[in-house]
C-alpha cells in the first residue's frame, strides 16, 4: 500500500505538475518546430523518391535501385542509430556548412531522413492502388507519362494514402522526442532535467499529456476520413 | 495508301501469340467493325493502333505516318487518334468538364477558356451540359461513356477506336452511346469499333472484320458477312451470338 502511494505521488502531484509546465512547455514548442517541418519535408521527398521508383524502362534502373537502397536502409535502421550518425558524425566531419548547423536542424534531418522511407512506401502503395486503365486513358488521349502521373494518377494516390500518411506522421510526432539523444532540448529531454530536480516523474506526465494533446486530434481526424471514404463507397456500391 | 494501313502485324503475350500477320485497311471516313469471341483479339488490336500495346511485327502507317519504325512520336501521335474503352476510364477526381479538358489543355496548350467553352459546346451536344460541373459517380453509365466519348473527340482526331463502348452498359442505356457513334459515322469520323452488338454493326459499317485467334478470318461488307459468311468459323460465331441474343 506505502508503495503504491509512492508511486503515486512520484507522478501524479498538482504541484510539480503547474511548476514544470512551463520548462516542459518550452521544450515541446521545439519538438513542434521540428515536427511541421519534418513533415512538410517528408511529404515533398518521399513523393519524390516514390516517382523515381515507379520511373518505368531500363534506363532509369540505377535511380530505381538507389530509392529501394535508400528505403531499405533507412527503413531497416533504428531511429535512434540514425541520429547517432547525424548528430555526431556530421559535426565530426568539419565541413563548412553541414557540420555547423543547430542541434535541432540534426533532429529535423534525422526525422526526415526516416520518415521519408517509410512515407516512400506508403506513397508507392498509393500509386500502384490506382488502376493501370487510369494511366492507359490518360496516355490515350496523349499525355506524357510526367503529365498522366501528375494530373492522373497522384492526385488519386494522394487522396487514398492519406489515413495511413497521418499515421505515420503520428510516429513522426512522437519520435521527436528521442532525438533528444543527440542533445536537442526538447520536452523529453526538459522533462528528465525538471525530474532530477523535482525528485519526481511528475514532468514526464506533463510532456506525455502535450504529445496526447496533439495526436488525439489527428488521431480523429484520421478515422473522419476512413469513415468518410467507407460511406462514400458503400454508396457507390449500390 | 488508305487511312489505316495494318501489314503482317503479331503481337504476342510471352509465349502467347494474340495477334498473327493481320492485315488492315481503312479508307478514310469509313467505318470498320471487329467481330469475334471473347479473346479473339479485337481490343489487342486496337490498342496496338495507338501504340498501348507494342508492335512486335509488321508495320501499322497511319494518315500517312509509319508507327512502327521506332521514330514516331507516341503523344503526338495519341493527340490524333481517339481511344475509348469498355470500363468508361474517367478520371474519377475530376469534374465532367475537367475531364474533357484536360488531354486539350495540357497536351494541345489550348488555354483553359477556349477549352471549356469547346467541352460545353460537345457537351451540348450530346445533351450533357448540365452535367459539366458533377463528378462521374454521379452519372449513369450510358452519360459516363457519352462523356468519355467527347473526352476523345475533344482532341479533334481524326482516327477514332472505340472498344466494346456498349459492353458494360444497361441494355436501355445501349443506344443513347450508340446513338452518338451513329451520329459520328454520320459526320464522317473515321472509325474502327469492336462491338458485339451485331445490328448496329451491320447498320453503320462499311466492312466487317471477324477475328478468330488472333487472325482476321474473314473481312467484307456487313450485308456479306453477315447474310453469307463464307467460313464456318464465322457461320457457328454469328449463330452463337444471335442464340445469346434471343436469350437475353
Ligand atoms: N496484358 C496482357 N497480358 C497477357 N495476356 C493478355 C493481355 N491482354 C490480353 N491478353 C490475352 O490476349 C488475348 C486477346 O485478348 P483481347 O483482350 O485482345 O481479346 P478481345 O477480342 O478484346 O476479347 P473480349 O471480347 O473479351 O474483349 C486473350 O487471350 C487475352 O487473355
Ligand atoms: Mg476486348
Amino acid at each position: 500500500m506505502h508503495a503504491l502511494h509512492q508511486v503515486l505521488h512520484a507522478f501524479f502531484d498538482l504541484h510539480s505538475f503547474t511548476q514544470d509546465m512551463p520548462d516542459v512547455w518550452a521544450g515541446f514548442q521545439i519538438n513542434l518546430k521540428m515536427m511541421v517541418i519534418a513533415e512538410v519535408l517528408v511529404l515533398v521527398l518521399a513523393l519524390a523518391l516514390a516517382l523515381l521508383r515507379g520511373l518505368p524502362g531500363p534506363a532509369a534502373k540505377p535511380l530505381r535501385a538507389l530509392a529501394i537502397a535508400y528505403t531499405d536502409f533507412f527503413r531497416g535502421t533504428p531511429i535512434i542509430i540514425v541520429a547517432y550518425f547525424i548528430g555526431l558524425g556530421l559535426p565530426g566531419l568539419q565541413l563548412n556548412f553541414i557540420s555547423t548547423l543547430s542541434i535541432t536542424t540534426y533532429g529535423v534531418i534525422v526525422l526526415t531522413l526516416v520518415y521519408t522511407a517509410y512515407v516512400t512506401e506508403v506513397y508507392r502503395a498509393g500509386i500502384e492502388s490506382v488502376h493501370p486503365s487510369q494511366r492507359a486513358a490518360a496516355r490515350s488521349l496523349g499525355l506524357t507519362y510526367m503529365q498522366a502521373m501528375r494530373y492522373v494518377i497522384v492526385p488519386q494516390a494522394v487522396r487514398r494514402v492519406i489515413p495511413p500518411l497521418l499515421n505515420d506522421f503520428v510516429g513522426l510526432q512522437k519520435d521527436t522526442a528521442l532525438v533528444s539523444v543527440i542533445g536537442v532540448g526538447e520536452a523529453a529531454a526538459l522533462a528528465q532535467n525538471a525530474s532530477s530536480i523535482d525528485g519526481n516523474f511528475v514532468s514526464y506526465l506533463v510532456a506525455a499529456v502535450f504529445f496526447i494533446l496533439i495526436t488525439i486530434p489527428l488521431a480523429r481526424f484520421t478515422d473522419h476520413l476512413v469513415a468518410t471514404r467507407e460511406r462514400r463507397e458503400r454508396a457507390q456500391a449500390f | 495508301m488508305p487511312f489505316v494501313h495494318v501489314r503482317g502485324v503479331s503481337k504476342w503475350f510471352g509465349s502467347l501469340q494474340v495477334l498473327k500477320q493481320i492485315d488492315l485497311d481503312v479508307p478514310e471516313h469509313n467505318v470498320v467493325c471487329l467481330i469475334g469471341a471473347s479473346g479473339s483479339g479485337k481490343s489487342t488490336l486496337l490498342r496496338c493502333l495507338n501504340l498501348l500495346e507494342h508492335v512486335e511485327e509488321g508495320e501499322i502507317v497511319v494518315d500517312g505516318q509509319p508507327l512502327t519504325n521506332g521514330k514516331v512520336d507516341v503523344n503526338a501521335l495519341r493527340k490524333k487518334i481517339g481511344i475509348v474503352f469498355q470500363a468508361y476510364n474517367l478520371f474519377p477526381h475530376m469534374t465532367v468538364l475537367q475531364n474533357v479538358t484536360l488531354a486539350p489543355r495540357k497536351g494541345l496548350g489550348v488555354s483553359r477558356e477556349r477549352s471549356e467553352e469547346y467541352a460545353r459546346a460537345l457537351l451540348r451536344r450530346i445533351g450533357l451540359e448540365d452535367k459539366a460541373d458533377e463528378y462521374p459517380d454521379r452519372l449513369s453509365g450510358g452519360q459516363q461513356q457519352r462523356v468519355a466519348i467527347v473526352r476523345a473527340l475533344a482532341m479533334g482526331p481524326k482516327l477514332m477506336l472505340l472498344d466494346e463502348i456498349t459492353s458494360a452498359l444497361d441494355p436501355q442505356l445501349v443506344s443513347e452511346v450508340l446513338n452518338l457513334v451513329r451520329e459520328l459515322a454520320g459526320s464522317g469520323m473515321t472509325m474502327i469499333l469492336a462491338t458485339h452488338e451485331m445490328g448496329f454493326a451491320r447498320e453503320v459499317a462499311d466492312k466487317v472484320c471477324f477475328l478468330d485467334a488472333g487472325c482476321i478470318l474473314e473481312e467484307g461488307p456487313p450485308a456479306q458477312i453477315f447474310s453469307a459468311p463464307r467460313e464456318p468459323r464465322t457461320r457457328e460465331f454469328l449463330a452463337r451470338v444471335l442464340e445469346a441474343e434471343k436469350l437475353a
